[in-house]
């Protein structure tokens, strides 16, 4: 429920009838199609679906990296269709950290520059975004790597210092997809225990993610198919009242 | 599930009393199969009868002792200790693989193949309502998991087991959504079976 009253209680993610078309008449692709979807702080949601389903679409839209079709998207309640170029960099600089299968690091920086970069990019004084990319980095355990390139780190810790850089400073909003795709199974957990301590203290996460093992440390788990939610875990299921008459 | 090597394992370890056998069971397992102490004494008795423990009156340290005119008190006062023809037992019994045609028949799978061929059901439905249930039980596991502490190794290990199962049902599950698929393309977002043609067919989602 959003209401005017207070920064902490609207959802600091919000998705409205959200679609998103690529092309047009016969060969169109509906890859999004009215969705609805909402997160709020400390909220972990996790999304499942088949290859195609619209994940990736669904994330690029909710980090302003791509355009809605139609519907809305509100970050910390500030609609990303009304913004301007500029401003939209700066919410994305400021409010959403992105997570990748494949880290995405810069390989020319060390930990801490990469952390610090987009506090520097915002116009922070270079030694106060490095004293926040130093606690980021100590929030997820790595700050021993701080002076490491990325070739000097193994995945599991790559994926910490791009976890570190998705939530340093003010940024809120975690947007990861399928950030243990290119981890072994014990490193993509101790991930996935990271990305929910990080929610827990207060982070908003959306995570794509195709193993149910993973999905299964978020609150909700939404699924996806054919660019619309057909299920979530948080809901109730319908299906016993539907049938209790019949099953006694 | 082996209570009877179960209980050996734990004797392995040191002699002890019944109803310490049964709290030692729930702690190694956590409480994912909870005996009754009723259980652990039938099969102490089939145990000792066998010849794999031999039964003491008196504390485990010491052993022997003298009895009790009270049976319901003897029986606790007994402590229980393998013998060697027992841990013979325990030895084949970590030798051999457990055989997967011995376990329990899937029912889902005979759900999901009976629903094929029944008519008016919604397979995909079905298909989806078990997977959100399955996930919501993975979501439980994972919760205990967080709680569970670094030294309860053997908990910890049960756990996994439980998620790396429910795991693979989910991948089953959009293994065959997608055939379904294949076979008999649904409309889109059709989660919930029709009420009329529904109603007497048995409930989709185990209680
Ligand atoms: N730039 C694009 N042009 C045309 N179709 C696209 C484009 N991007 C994505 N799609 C289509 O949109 C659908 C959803 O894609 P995506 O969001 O990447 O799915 P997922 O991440 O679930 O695999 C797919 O059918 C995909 O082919
Ligand atoms: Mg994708």
């Amino acid at each position: 429920m959003t209401t005017a009253s207070g920064r902490d209680s609207q959802p600091v993610l919000q998705l409205r009838s959200l679609s998103r078309d690529h092309g047009t008449g016969a060969t169109a692709v509906h890859a999004l199609r009215g969705l609805s979807l909402s997160v709020d702080a400390g909220e972990l949601v996790a999304v499942m679906g088949p290859s195609g389903s619209g994940k990736s679409t669904l994330l690029a839209l909710a980090g302003g990296l791509d355009t809605a079709s139609s519907g809305q998207v509100l970050v910390e309640g500030a609609d990303l269709g009304g913004m301007s170029r500029r401003d939209l960099a700066r919410l994305r600089r400021r409010s959403v950290g992105y997570v990748f299968q494949d880290f995405n690091l810069l390989p020319a920086l060390t930990a801490i520059e990469n952390v610090s970069l987009p506090r520097e990019l915002d116009g922070t004084p270079a030694r106060t975004a490095r004293r926040e990319a130093l606690a980021a980095l100590t929030d997820v355990g790595v700050s021993e790597l701080a002076d490491r390139f990325p070739d000097a780190m193994s995945g599991g810790q790559q994926q910490r210092v791009a976890i570190a850089r998705a939530l340093v400073g003010p940024r809120r909003l975690l947007l990861a997809d399928e950030p243990t795709g290119a981890l072994d199974s014990e490193t993509g957990e101790s991930v996935l225990r990271l990305i929910r301590r990080r929610c827990d203290d207060g982070a908003a996460g959306l995570l794509v993610t195709h193993e149910a093992r993973h999905a299964a440390w978020a609150d909700r788990v939404v699924f996806l198919r054919d660019g619309t939610m057909i299920d979530d875990t948080g809901r109730v299921s319908t299906v016993d009242s539907l049938l209790a008459d019949g099953a006694g | 599930m082996s209570i009877r090597h179960g209980l050996l394992a734990l004797l392995h370890r040191q002699p002890m009393y019944g109803y310490q056998l049964r709290s030692e069971f729930e702690a190694t397992t956590g409480s994912t199969w909870p005996l009754n102490v009723g259980q652990v004494y039938t099969t102490l008795g089939r145990l000792e009868r066998d010849g794999c423990v031999s039964a003491n009156a008196g504390s485990p340290a010491h052993g022997g002792g003298g009895g009790s005119e009270d049976p319901q008190g003897e029986e606790l006062q007994k402590t229980y200790a393998i013998t060697d023809l027992g841990r013979t037992e325990l030895t084949l019994w970590f030798a051999t693989p457990v055989s997967r045609a011995r376990r329990p028949r899937d029912e889902l799978a005979i759900k999901l193949a009976m629903a094929l061929v029944a008519p008016a059901v919604d397979v995909a439905a079905v298909v989806q309502f078990q997977r959100t249930d399955t996930l919501r039980a993975l979501q439980d596991y994972t919760r205990l998991k967080t709680k569970a502490e670094d030294g309860e190794l053997s908990w910890l290990l049960v756990l996994d087991s439980l998620i790396f199962a429910a795991e693979a049902e989910v991948r089953w599950l959009d293994h065959c959504e997608a055939r379904l698929a294949r076979h008999r393309p649904t409309r889109v977002g059709m989660v919930v079976p029709p009420v009329t043609t529904t109603q007497n067919l048995p409930k989709p989602v185990p209680s």
